[in-house]
């Protein structure tokens, strides 16, 4: 009895910082609709803040609490120049920008961080006076625990107060629900927005900063704690505070009495019960229809089919590419199959996004879903090459239609998180399902078989399948398949009124682009002899976000320029120090002066040599 | 000879509000049929029943005797139903032209086509029918770019394009100018006259009601109140109470309820 009391406790205590963290980007997300990355970024800092300040105060208890308020208040300065210099010129962008420069944030933050305190996990000092156990029923339990526990309600307590008691709680309250109106009711919306940003972020370091005893300080913090708060946020409700409590809640209990029976679950648990909950109400526990769209986005230009020119101009550049590797090194042939494997990967992404109006966060997850297939067929099965290549999007097609069948039923971000929960679902399989996918360890020894095994002819084995695949999804975006599919993303009502199953046709689109990025899977594993779950991770999601926003969404040789610049120029700077610094600052970049990446980049120039040439 | 459009009985309720209380009308071959009330009479429910996206309390709508309640959107598009929004909705990444060709490639039942080039596709037919809104010349301009007055007759262009037996118009001249709407609906009055398909149409402006409807039905508070040519229905007294106001009709319903 007393055991179980103690897991409730532990969970509970989990609850409390997963709570404060996750309210914070819920209060930002339903204020300025910004899916925003970058707060576990937050939540690091206010860690690291807290340590230095704690360390170097020695103050006892009132030291302590001091330090750990500081830093939240620093961590909310260091939103409000973040919110001051990036996002407010980005509030009008489709999600998948403020995404994309959010993430930007997170590396830049994180060099910083690496610059300032080191590679090395910092452990923090213990809480003065709460640094002893008691006993309850017999089981020992931290008295810090006991502390979190109430300051999570304690924290939910004063959070209501200010929406409630005060004048601008309840414009936070009214721009959550209609920003436009309150827009139209003569609110200062700049400063409202700053202010609801600057809350959020300081909440998520006063989560980070109350973490210091319970956890060492590391710059693993912002990715592995930013998963689990956008679910918080999504069963929740995005926008509700008291949504973000009950999650925290919910999901904490759970987890700490499903690891008793299940050791393994805690890394996928958060993203089932998502999952569950989408899909019994598509808006989360106790949010409202309405608001999963970020933006408006401008309309897109109609697609144009090639002219003569330029279609001889693309085949001048595959016959280039097709007699490369008699030219230039091995080493660079190598380079160009994970161009090819990046472009086709992106290209698939772009497909399901900008020509099927779904924001994906976990496409990776058919990109590893091909990979694995093809590897566990060859090490397991004893499968040939050519057998296991066709086997990758084969699966990749299964995983797209089982988790592409939930995803289709939901839009905008809360389809996007979906999505998420998917990917985190199989990278949770890889990850933990050593006997089968050996887990952390990967899959290793997947070569091409003996006929292929030169750089240079599996070079044309990749060139075959990349291109044949990027050629297919073209032809496919002018056909009458892809035509419906952008018409349900331009117009559901309409396209449902010409008599299109619109949820059947973008299940199809979801599963088509899950396939093509499976065959991008199965290319890249026998190039590179192995695979990991790396592979199905959110950051190769993102990657693929990346090089699409990168590229340009609204033409279709987007994805194929950005892969392109992706790979190059991570090629170059990964060779630096600080490379993520420079990277982020790329990222932020193009998203603030190009908005319409290196395709509209490259079709202004154009523009300008035609009207010289005229 | 059986009616296209046979309404029996329709109601809906919203928790304890009668939206549509009891409707019950027909809608023969080659008519052109208002349907006019307040604000709030229930004119927008009852369309969204014909149409499959609100399911009825209880009634029927059959379309040449079959019955369209229980159906998706889709499936009534498919028998022979074409509609237009209040507000529209088309396509705006494409063109006017790909718009129409959307329709028809819908139709021809070709949505799940991998490889044909959709811009090649049914280009006669979709000249053909925008030529008959007099929108050839903007057929190749994206659909964004369009003045709202074009974007509405674009939207009876694509309902037009699987020859429907019925067409459902919701305030098919909201928000466009005055002498906009004049020429909207006597070429929809044109179409009628020289086709196969009936049009039921709900509208606020008086004006486009006389001038084009065969028949006027008036709805008052979910109810059929009256039913009649425009004569008939300018002359009676219900309808300008309703219209014009007077507490002693409200008395009278109460007295009866």
């Amino acid at each position: 009895m007393g055991f179980y009391l103690a897991q409730l406790l532990t969970g509970l205590a989990n609850a409390s910082s997963l709570f404060l963290i996750a309210s914070g980007l819920s209060i930002i997300f339903g204020v300025t609709r910004i899916v925003n990355f970058a707060h576990g970024s937050f939540y690091m800092l206010g860690a690291y803040l807290a340590y230095t300040l704690v360390t170097t105060l020695q103050g006892g208890i009132p030291g302590y609490w001091f330090s750990v308020l500081a830093a939240a208040v620093l961590v909310g300065g260091i939103g409000l120049v973040v919110e001051l210099t990036i996002l407010r010129r980005i509030y009008r962008a489709p999600e998948l920008f403020q995404l994309v420069a959010t993430f930007g944030v997170v590396l830049i933050v994180q060099d910083a961080t690496l610059a300032i305190w080191g590679a090395e996990d910092l452990l923090g000092p213990r809480a003065p006076g709460l640094d002893r156990a008691v006993r309850l029923m017999g089981e020992p339990i931290p008295e810090y625990d006991l502390a979190l526990i109430a300051i999570g309600p304690a924290v939910l307590a004063a959070i209501w107060l200010v929406f409630h008691r005060t004048r601008w709680g309840v414009l936070v309250r009214a721009a959550t629900q209609d920003r436009e109106m309150v827009g139209a009711l003569g609110v200062n919306q700049a400063w409202l927005f700053s202010a609801a940003f600057v809350l959020g972020s300081a909440l998520a370091g006063l989560g980070g900063a109350l973490q210091i005893p319970r956890e060492a300080v590391s710059l693993q913090m912002d990715l592995s704690i930013i998963g689990e708060a956008f679910v918080v946020v999504v069963i929740g409700g995005m926008g509700s505070v008291t949504g973000a409590f009950v999650a925290a809640v919910l999901i904490s209990v759970l987890n700490a009495f499903a690891i008793l029976i299940f050791p393994q679950v805690s890394i996928v648990l958060p993203f089932v019960v998502m999952a569950a909950v989408l899909i019994v109400r598509p808006y989360g526990l106790f949010g409202r229809p309405g608001s999963e769209h970020g933006g408006a986005e401008e309309p897109e230009q109609p697609l144009r089919l090639l002219d003569q020119r330029s279609t001889m101009v693309l085949l001048a550049l595959v016959a280039m590419l097709a007699f490369s590797p008699a030219v230039v090194s091995d080493f660079t042939t190598i380079l160009l199959v994970d161009v090819m494997v990046a472009t086709l990967f992106a290209v698939s992404l772009h497909f399901m996004m900008g020509i099927g109006g779904m924001v994906s966060f976990g496409h990776a997850a058919y990109f590893g879903v091909g990979a694995y297939a093809a590897a566990m067929a060859v090490k397991m099965l004893g499968w040939g090459m050519l057998p296991a290549m066709a086997l990758g999007p084969v699966a990749a097609a299964l995983a797209a239609l089982f988790f592409g069948w939930f995803c289709v039923r939901l839009s905008g971000v809360y389809l996007a998180m979906l999505t998420m929960a998917a990917a985190q679902i199989l990278w949770g399989v890889t990850f933990q399902w050593q006997e089968v996918t050996g887990g952390d360890d990967g899959i290793l020894g997947v070569w091409p078989a003996e006929w292929a095994k030169s750089d240079r002819v599996y070079f044309y084995l990749a060139l075959v399948l990349c291109l044949g695949g990027i050629w297919l999804l073209r032809r496919v975006a002018h056909s009458p398949f892809g035509y419906t599919l952008r018409g349900v993303r331009d117009s559901r009502i309409r396209a449902e009124a010409i008599g299109i199953d619109t949820r059947f046709h973008q299940w199809m689109g979801f599963t088509l682009a899950g396939t093509l990025a499976g065959l991008a899977g199965v290319v890249f594993v026998f190039s590179k002899g192995s695979v990991f779950p790396d592979a199905l991770s959110i950051g190769h999601s993102i990657d693929g976000l990346i090089m699409v926003l990168l590229g340009g969404i609204h033409a279709l040789a987007g994805p194929v320029y950005g892969a392109m610049a992706m790979v190059l120029i991570e090629d170059w700077v990964s060779r630096l120090d600080y490379w993520r610094f420079i990277f982020g600052g790329i990222i932020l970049t193009v998203v603030l002066l190009a908005p319409d990446g290196i395709a509209g980049g490259v079709r202004r120039l154009i523009q300008l040599v035609r009207r010289d040439a005229a | 000879m059986t009616p296209v459009l046979e309404v029996r009985g329709l109601s809906k309720a919203f928790g304890g509000v009668q939206a549509v209380d009891d409707v019950s009308f027909e809608l023969r071959q080659g008519e052109f049929l208002a349907l006019i009330g307040p604000n709030g009479a229930g004119k927008t429910t009852c369309f969204n029943m014909l149409n499959g996206y609100l399911p009825p309390s209880s009634g029927s709508v059959k379309l040449n005797g079959r019955e369209l309640i229980g159906m998706p959107p889709r499936r009534i598009w498919r028998l022979g139903v074409g509609r237009t929004f209040q507000i529209t909705a088309t396509f705006l990444s494409m063109t006017v032209l790909e718009n129409v060709q959307m329709a028809l490639i819908s139709h021809h039942r070709r949505v799940y086509d991998l490889f044909s080039r959709a811009t090649r596709m049914y280009l006669d037919e979709a000249m053909a029918l925008l030529d008959l809104v007099s929108m050839r010349e903007q057929a190749d301009r994206p659909c964004s770019e369009l003045a709202y007055g074009d974007l509405k007759r674009l939207e009876l262009a694509i309902a037009l394009a699987h020859e429907p037996a019925l067409l459902l118009m919701d305030e098919p001249t909201a928000g466009m100018a005055p002498s906009e709407r004049v020429a909207l609906m006597a070429l929809t009055a044109d179409i009628v006259a020289r086709g196969h398909v009936s049009v039921v149409f709900t509208e606020h402006d008086m004006d486009v009601v006389f001038a084009h409807a065969h028949r006027i039905l008036v709805l008052n508070r979910g109810r059929l109140i009256a039913e009649g040519t425009g004569a008939e229905i300018r002359a009676n007294p219900l309808v300008q109470e309703v219209y014009l106001g007077g507490g002693r009709l409200f008395e009278k319903e109460r007295g009866n309820a």
